[in-house]
Order: C-alpha cells, then sequence, then structure tokens
C-alpha cells in the first residue's frame, strides 16, 4: 500500500452498483463489512482457512477475505444478505426446521456455501457435501444439522423445480441451477451508490 | 416506602419507568427508551404492549448454547402465551439481573438454566396472575373462575375472553402478588418440549447483530500491538511508516501494547505491520513448552498439596498384589471462539457505552468504570450475540474491554477494537497445560484398592477476586473431576502442585474437566484392560453407590451396542463422567487404517442432566461439546518456544470440518431431579471415550494430547 491512494471503484453488490474511495487491494470482506455496511459477511481467520467470509462472485463461492476489491470489478457480488429468495427461502427454512445454528456466526458463510453447491449440483450426496463444506468451520459443531439441512433443502427445491415429473418447467435448463441473486430490494440496474 | 416496596407494589405502567426507577437509584443513565409508552413491566423480565407483544428481556449471553430460547420457555411456561409472539431482548447491566447465586451479572458454569429455573418462572406467573386479576376485576368476577391460555384470559362459563394486550394497562395498576404457585411439572406444556430456537432466522439472513458487527457514528477502528512475549512491554517504538499509511489517524501506546487507530480496519492493519517496536521482553523470555513439561514431570514425582485422602493410601498400595501407574499430558489451549475479540467503545465525559459480546456484564462495567475514572453507574454495556464464549468472554481482568476503553480515552473518539485471528490465538488466557501422575494398586482379583493421582499446573482463579490466600489454598478447578471420582475404591489420595508461570491462564468449556475425565476415564479403562475385565463391567462394578452415573454409563452403553463385533480396525471405548451437575457417558467408535489414519465414525452420548427443558438444546449441546472435545483432543495445542507462542492462526491450530464429524447420537434420560448443566459437560468424556477406542482397535494407549496421529501410523 506504499504511496498508494483510494481510487474510485464500481462495484456491483446483491444486484445494485456502487462507487467508492477505496484502497485497490482492501479485501473485499473488509469493503463489504465497513464500506457498505453489509456486517452478514463475517471475519474469522483473514486467511481463508475457515469459510466466515464466504460470498458469490459470479456465481461462485470466494473467500472474500483474500480477494482484493479490485479484482471483481464488474462482477456480480452476492452477500447473505442479497441471495435469492429461490436459495434463501429453501435454506433458511431447512435451517429453522433443523434448528442448525448455535452461535450463528460461521452460517452466513455456510448457507452461501451451500448455495454454490446446490445451483451447481441440486442433488448433491455426502462425499459431495464434504468437499463442497469442507472449508467452513463451525467451532459450535453443527455439522450434523447443517449436512441434514442441505439434503432437506434439496429436496425442498426438487419438489418447486419438479412439481409434476416431465413438466415443460421441470426439464428447463434455465430453470435446474436457478440464479443465485435476485434484486433483493430497489430496481435492477439502480442509479449509482456513492460510498 | 424501600425501593423494593415499591417495585413489589405496583407493576408500573409505562416504557422504561420500571428500569428506570432501579437506575435512578444508582445513576442518572437513561435508558433511552424508544418503547411505546403504554407496556407493563411486572418485573425485569417482561415487558408486555398493548399489541400483544411479549418481549422477554434476558440475563444471560447467547453464545450459542441457546439461553435465548431456553430462558424465555420458563417465562413462557407460567405466563401462558403464545410462543409465537415472544420476542427477546438482551438485558442491561443492573443488579436485577444477577445471577441467582453468584450476585454478579455473568453467563458460565453452564448454569443459566438451573439458576434461573424458578425465578423465571415465578416472573412469568406473577404476570399471568395479574392480567388474570385485571381480567376479573373487567368482568366482576373473582381471579379463580379465570384462566389464562396463549395469550388470552378466559371465563369458560361465559365465553368471555380478552387478550393480554388489551390486559396489560389494567394490569399495570394491579398489585404485583405477594406469593405465587408455579405449576406442576405434570401440567409442563412448553418445559420439556423441544421448542425450536427464536435466533436461527437473523443469524441465518445476516441481520444478527455480533459484537463485530456493532457500530456507532464516527467509529474508528483500532487494532493494538502486542507484546509478543506474555509480561512484555514496550521499550521503544517507531510509527513514522504506520502514520505514513492512509487513513491512520492515530497511533498511541497504552499499558498493553501500541494502538493503531483508522478509519478502517484495513489502514490500522497496514498500519500495524508498519509499526517498528523494539520490545522489552521480559521475565518470561526463556518459556518453552520443553522446559515447562520437563519441570512438570520432576515435580510430579514429589507429594503436593492433599485435595483428598480417603483411608490409607500408601498403606494399601504396598499390600497391593499389583501395582500401575501412569504420566499422562495435556497442553495449553486457546479458546479460538469463531468470532474474534471486539469490543466498541463510546466514552463520554460523564458516560461509557459499550457494544460486545460479553460473558461477564458486572465485571467488564466495573473493570470500564475504573479505567474510565467513572462510577459504575454511569457505564452501559450493551450484550449482543457472542460468536463464541467458550469461557474466553468471562475475562476476569476484563482483558479486551479495558483495552478498548484505554484506546477510546487515548483518542477521544468512538473506536471499534478488533483482534485478529493471530492477535486472538496469541493473547493468553488459556486452558492450562497439565501433567498427571496416576497410579492404582489392584487386589489377588484385580479390585482397585488404592488410588493415587497427582496433578501438576496452574490455577486459574489466582490472582482473580475468586481465589482465597493461604499457603494449601487449593483451586477446586485443578481437581475437579479427579477428587471427586465416583468409584468404588477405599484408599484414595488426590494431591495437586499448582505451578506459577508466566502464561495467563483462564476458564475453558468444562474448566478442569477438560483435562481429569480425560486422565481418570483413560487411565480407569487401562485398569481395566490389564486386568482382562471388559472396560464397561468394569466401571458399572464399581458404580454401584452412584445409580445416576451407572445409568447413563448402561444406557450409552445398550445404545452403542456395546460388545457386539466390530470389522477389524475398528475400536469401541467408553467413558463416563459427572460434571455441572450433569451424568454424561460417551460410547466412540473408532477406526485406525494400516496406514495409520484415524477415523471417528460414531459417538453415542447419554446424558442424565435432571429435569429436561429443551430437550433440542440439550442434544446440540452434545454434539457441540463432542465436536469441542474432539478437536481439542486431535488437533488442539498450543506451545511456547522462546516466550513466544507458535501457534497463530487455523492452519497451526486445526478445527475438525465436516467431513471429519462423526454421526452422534443423542439419548436424553427422563428425570425428576433438579435441572443441570448442558453446555460444557459434553466436553470431558469424548477425548477419553476416543482413546480408550483407539487402545481397542490398535492396543496404543494414548497419554498425551493432542492424539498423535504419527504414531499411529507407526503400527
Amino acid at each position: 500500500m506504499k504511496g498508494q491512494s483510494p481510487k474510485v471503484l464500481r462495484l456491483k453488490v446483491n444486484r445494485r452498483a456502487y462507487r467508492m474511495a477505496v484502497f485497490p487491494d482492501t479485501p473485499l470482506l473488509w469493503v463489504l463489512r465497513q464500506n457498505l455496511g453489509l456486517t452478514g459477511t463475517k471475519y474469522g481467520c483473514g486467511m481463508s482457512l475457515c469459510g466466515a467470509c464466504t460470498v458469490h462472485v459470479n456465481g461462485e463461492a470466494v473467500r472474500s477475505c483474500v480477494t482484493p476489491v479490485s479484482s471483481v470489478i464488474g462482477m456480480e457480488i452476492v452477500t447473505i444478505e442479497g441471495l435469492s429468495k429461490q436459495f434463501s427461502q429453501p435454506l433458511q427454512k431447512a435451517w429453522i426446521d433443523h434448528d442448525v445454528v448455535q452461535c450463528g456466526y460461521c452460517h452466513p458463510g455456510q448457507i452461501l456455501s451451500t448455495a454454490a453447491l446446490l445451483a451447481k449440483n441440486p442433488t448433491p450426496n455426502d462425499s459431495d457435501i464434504d468437499r463442497a463444506m469442507s472449508g467452513n468451520i463451525c467451532r459450535c459443531g453443527t455439522y450434523q444439522r447443517i449436512r441434514r439441512a442441505i439434503h432437506y433443502a434439496a429436496e425442498i427445491m426438487a419438489e418447486r423445480v419438479n412439481p409434476v415429473r416431465n413438466s415443460s418447467r421441470a426439464l428447463n435448463p434455465a430453470l435446474r441451477g436457478g440464479k443465485l441473486s435476485e434484486p433483493e430490494a430497489g430496481p435492477e440496474g439502480a442509479a449509482e451508490h456513492d460510498f | 416506602m424501600s425501593r423494593r416496596d415499591f417495585i413489589k407494589k405496583s407493576g408500573i405502567l409505562g416504557g422504561g419507568l420500571v428500569v428506570g426507577v432501579f437506575l435512578s437509584q444508582q445513576g442518572s443513565l437513561s435508558m433511552g427508551s424508544t418503547r411505546s409508552r403504554k407496556s407493563f413491566m411486572p418485573n425485569a423480565f417482561i415487558r408486555m404492549g398493548v399489541d400483544d407483544s411479549v418481549t422477554i428481556i434476558v440475563n444471560k449471553s447467547e453464545m450459542g448454547q441457546g439461553v435465548y430460547t431456553s430462558l424465555p420457555m420458563l417465562v413462557a411456561e407460567e405466563l401462558e402465551v403464545d410462543w409465537s409472539k415472544v420476542r427477546v431482548e438482551a438485558a442491561p447491566v443492573n443488579p436485577a439481573y444477577n445471577h441467582t447465586v453468584w450476585k454478579s451479572q455473568a453467563t458460565g458454569g453452564s448454569t443459566s438454566v438451573w439458576s434461573e429455573f424458578d425465578r423465571l418462572r415465578e416472573a412469568g406467573a406473577t404476570a399471568r396472575e395479574m392480567l388474570i386479576s385485571a381480567a376479573a376485576e373487567i368482568w366482576k368476577i373473582h381471579p379463580s373462575n379465570c384462566r389464562a391460555e396463549k395469550g388470552f384470559v378466559i371465563h369458560d362459563a361465559t365465553k368471555r375472553r380478552l387478550s393480554y394486550g388489551q390486559l396489560v394497562e389494567k394490569a399495570a395498576q394491579r398489585k404485583v402478588p405477594e406469593s405465587i404457585s408455579l405449576k406442576q411439572p405434570k401440567d409442563f406444556k412448553i418445559i420439556g418440549r423441544s421448542m425450536k430456537r427464536l435466533d436461527t432466522l437473523e443469524k441465518t439472513n445476516g441481520k444478527a447483530i455480533f459484537g463485530i458487527n456493532a457500530k456507532v457514528p464516527g467509529m474508528l477502528t483500532a487494532l493494538v500491538a502486542h507484546p509478543p512475549v506474555f509480561g512484555g512491554e514496550v521499550k521503544h517504538f517507531n510509527a513514522e511508516k504506520t502514520k505514513a499509511v492512509p487513513g491512520v489517524r492515530e497511533v498511541i501506546q497504552i499499558e498493553s501494547g501500541v494502538a493503531v487507530v483508522a478509519d478502517s480496519f484495513w489502514s490500522a492493519q497496514l498500519g500495524r505491520e508498519a509499526l517498528e517496536i523494539v520490545w522489552d521482553e521480559g521475565p518470561n523470555a526463556d518459556l518453552s513448552t520443553s522446559n515447562l513439561r520437563e519441570q512438570y514431570a520432576n515435580l510430579g514425582k514429589t507429594p503436593g498439596v492433599i485435595a483428598r485422602k480417603d483411608g490409607d493410601p500408601s498403606e494399601a498400595f504396598n499390600r497391593a498384589t499389583k501395582q500401575i501407574s501412569a504420566e499422562y499430558e495435556v497442553p495449553y489451549l486457546a479458546h479460538a471462539t469463531m468470532e474474534p475479540l471486539n469490543c466498541v467503545v463510546d466514552l463520554r465525559h460523564d458516560r461509557c457505552d459499550i457494544w460486545t459480546g460479553t460473558q461477564s456484564q458486572t465485571m467488564d462495567r466495573d473493570a470500564a468504570a475504573r479505567v474510565a475514572g467513572l462510577k459504575p453507574e454511569q457505564v452501559q454495556i450493551h450484550t449482543l450475540f457472542l460468536g463464541g464464549g467458550f469461557g474466553r468472554r468471562a475475562n476476569p481482568q476484563s482483558d479486551f474491554v479495558v483495552e478498548a476503553v484505554r484506546v477510546a480515552k487515548a483518542v477521544k473518539k468512538p473506536i471499534q477494537l478488533i483482534w485478529t485471528r493471530e492477535d486472538d490465538m496469541r493473547a493468553g488466557y488459556y486452558r492450562p497445560m497439565w501433567y498427571d501422575r496416576i497410579a492404582a494398586g489392584l487386589d489377588s482379583k484385580g479390585n482397585p484398592i488404592a488410588w493415587r493421582h497427582t496433578i501438576v499446573g496452574q490455577s486459574i482463579l489466582e490472582g482473580t477476586p475468586f481465589a482465597q490466600t493461604g499457603r494449601d489454598w487449593i483451586d477446586e478447578t485443578s481437581v475437579e473431576g479427579a477428587k471427586e471420582i465416583p468409584y468404588d475404591i477405599p484408599n484414595i489420595l488426590v494431591d495437586l502442585h499448582t505451578t506459577r508461570i508466566g502464561v495467563p491462564v483462564q476458564w475453558w468449556r468444562s474448566v478442569g474437566h477438560s483435562h481429569t475425565a480425560f486422565v481418570v476415564e483413560s487411565f480407569m479403562d487401562e485398569i481395566a484392560h490389564a486386568t482382562r475385565k471388559d472396560p464397561y463391567e468394569f466401571r458399572r462394578k464399581l458404580l454401584a453407590k452412584h445409580p445416576r452415573q451407572r445409568g447413563v454409563l448402561e444406557l450409552a452403553a445398550q445404545k452403542a451396542g456395546w460388545g457386539k463385533p466390530l470389522p477389524a480396525g475398528y475400536g469401541r471405548g467408553i467413558a463416563v463422567h459427572k460434571s455441572f451437575e450433569s451424568f454424561i457417558a460417551q460410547v466412540a467408535e473408532v477406526s485406525v487404517a494400516p496406514s495409520g489414519e484415524l477415523r471417528v465414525h460414531r459417538v453415542v452420548c447419554s446424558i442424565d442432566c435432571g429435569r429436561v427443558v429443551n430437550p433440542e438444546t440439550i442434544a446440540a449441546q452434545m454434539e457441540s461439546g463432542i465436536v469441542f472435545g474432539l478437536t481439542a483432543a486431535l488437533y488442539g495445542v498450543i506451545t511456547l518456544k522462546n516466550g513466544r507462542v507458535e501457534q497463530s492462526n487455523f492452519h497451526d491450530y486445526r478445527m475438525l470440518g465436516i467431513q471429519e464429524m462423526p454421526k452422534v447420537e443423542v439419548y436424553i434420560v427422563q428425570s425428576e431431579e433438579k435441572p443441570g448443566g448442558v453446555g460444557e459437560p459434553g466436553v470431558p468424556p469424548i477425548a477419553p471415550a476416543v482413546c480408550n477406542a483407539i487402545f481397542a482397535a490398535t492396543g496404543k494407549r494414548i497419554r498425551r494430547l493432542p492424539i498423535p496421529i504419527e504414531e499411529l501410523k507407526k503400527l
């Protein structure tokens, strides 16, 4: 950061556009938390070891604590606050029905990793879950419940996509994976916000 | 009229007025109530509105253990309220919210449910009676003809009903009843049922406010450079490069190190990295784990202060047919809460507001007041969700709170102190390292007739207000779980060497039990195997006088299918332990591959915690305790070299991941006994259960944690 000065960058977060003056190598995590006030994404380690900072960038689960903000300009960033209803509804229901959380600190990260998994693989088996979720630490040990909730959420989502076998809706590939983000609040392509 | 009489005689109408009365005795701090004026607060724990809302003010910190659900259940049971209308609020710091036994506002010791079991039910019942009384007055009938159900007072004979919201104004004018009768357990509708947690939604949509998420206008971010050696001090420092980092506002030396205060976390981080500090390393610069281990082992050979002596142990050892002995060691452990420590402080000339996740509000408030030069009544702590506590957030020195207040005092602006993971890992206040020397004398039938257990390690309570003076004072937390072993052994000696090492130590989930259960339950297994007895039967016979402990042992063994054959390379291990008024037994099933790879497949856990409040909470806490203890057994280690802590983050202080999670089954004994704790008791038995299973699978006895996986490879 020697000799650096803040640069004006444009970010797209939760389908809204923002313009802000930040140091280009600031981790995305801290831009989200402090510049945008989106504190759902958490700091746990700063070294991509715990997964609490997981967000989506262009549909991929990404550890925002080691992602310089300059590297995600123009990309679709989704945080827990902006997760589309298509995913947040079944996941929240699954998490509530299985009493998954304890302290809750890791769960936005757990949920975003889960959403990224289900978007690519709507019917994950236990090995798929292990692979996708092994980077999300839970110090309270809610793992067994997370696993159950993921299976349950997958079932809920499968029912929604395939209410009747062989229906044209069920066969529509565009609806299989699902969009990870939606304009949750505010119009699409809203006017830029200055931060 | 005394203050107490005033509170008792009227449930005052008006938003924060009742709490305001408490506080006005002590200071002028305004609650800044934004609530509607028309609310009913019959006591410090309940606030009800004309809109049928019911807010339960919880005096315990929510760190995942579920008190924001289980404690409202106690109120709701007697209050007869619609559970879907219940909201929870964190209590401010006030003597009204003191722990019923400790006389200080604090959460810990797995005591929340049992210590509030009566008081919260009485609070709910009191409010219910006042609402019934109000309805009876409106209907001009006797209160005994009314009943309350799901937020309504009902007169069955005329089928009239009034909602609580319709009654609060009148209820507030009623006298607070002098005596209250509580429900019989057979009539419980909520207590004993698996009610869903009340905080899940906000913890899954990003809205939950943890300490680290707190924000006040104009707040700056502070990081503090701590000495690399405990007890070290700043000799001098150069902040030139730090101040050149854009965003850095101030660099100041405080008692605990050098603080960098900046506009943002990132500026503060880079600023701190650019600090050039020369440290006076102080008296602990030579501390190393290898030296400490040697020192402890030597001490363990000599007699310590006696914590328990039954019969004549040395005589019994002399006549024993056989003796077996062993040495056990466990390391320092960090709490490693998922949310690293942090604290927001807004300090004015006549008041101080603090936002943080703390387990010890009164201690922290008093410490903050001392440092800020204010009266305790001028300090308010706003307790937020804790991203894990495990005892770390109840620090008798209020270390992170005091540090934040010092920074705020120096810069004269609101600040958020954040500890990075590295700061958190290296700041000390660990579960102590321990060395144990243990021996048993057996008669000709292989029954233990003599038992000697020598413990070496630091005292957690020494240097805190909880310690006592005197050369032979024993810190009970050093010997708990070893001193009061339930086994029927006629001659027992337990003794303790308290070491004084410059590493700060603290209670860590299950405290002394986290170490003593490993030693006692592993050694019991050693005796069983040495005498060719089944480890379950061996323990069972020696628990004849302890039916509850024997009961959980039997239940776990039965559910685990103890004795049924297992494939080659697999083993089962059992452990039973009482802690925090609850009895737990665990059976672990493990496999050790020829490569030495260890897998814990299944843990069957039985618990007798007396009367059950929320079975879901209990199951979750057993799962949680098992993961916490298993993580420590497999990976937990804090070591010192040249005075420095060697570990810093999750790459060298490894955490169990989902892919390693065993299948955990929890069986809860139905009991009428008074409730015991559940937050901690799941931790102690897992390490011995797993190590006993490893022995069953491989013949290899583990006496030192973390389990040396490398040594399993040699088999």
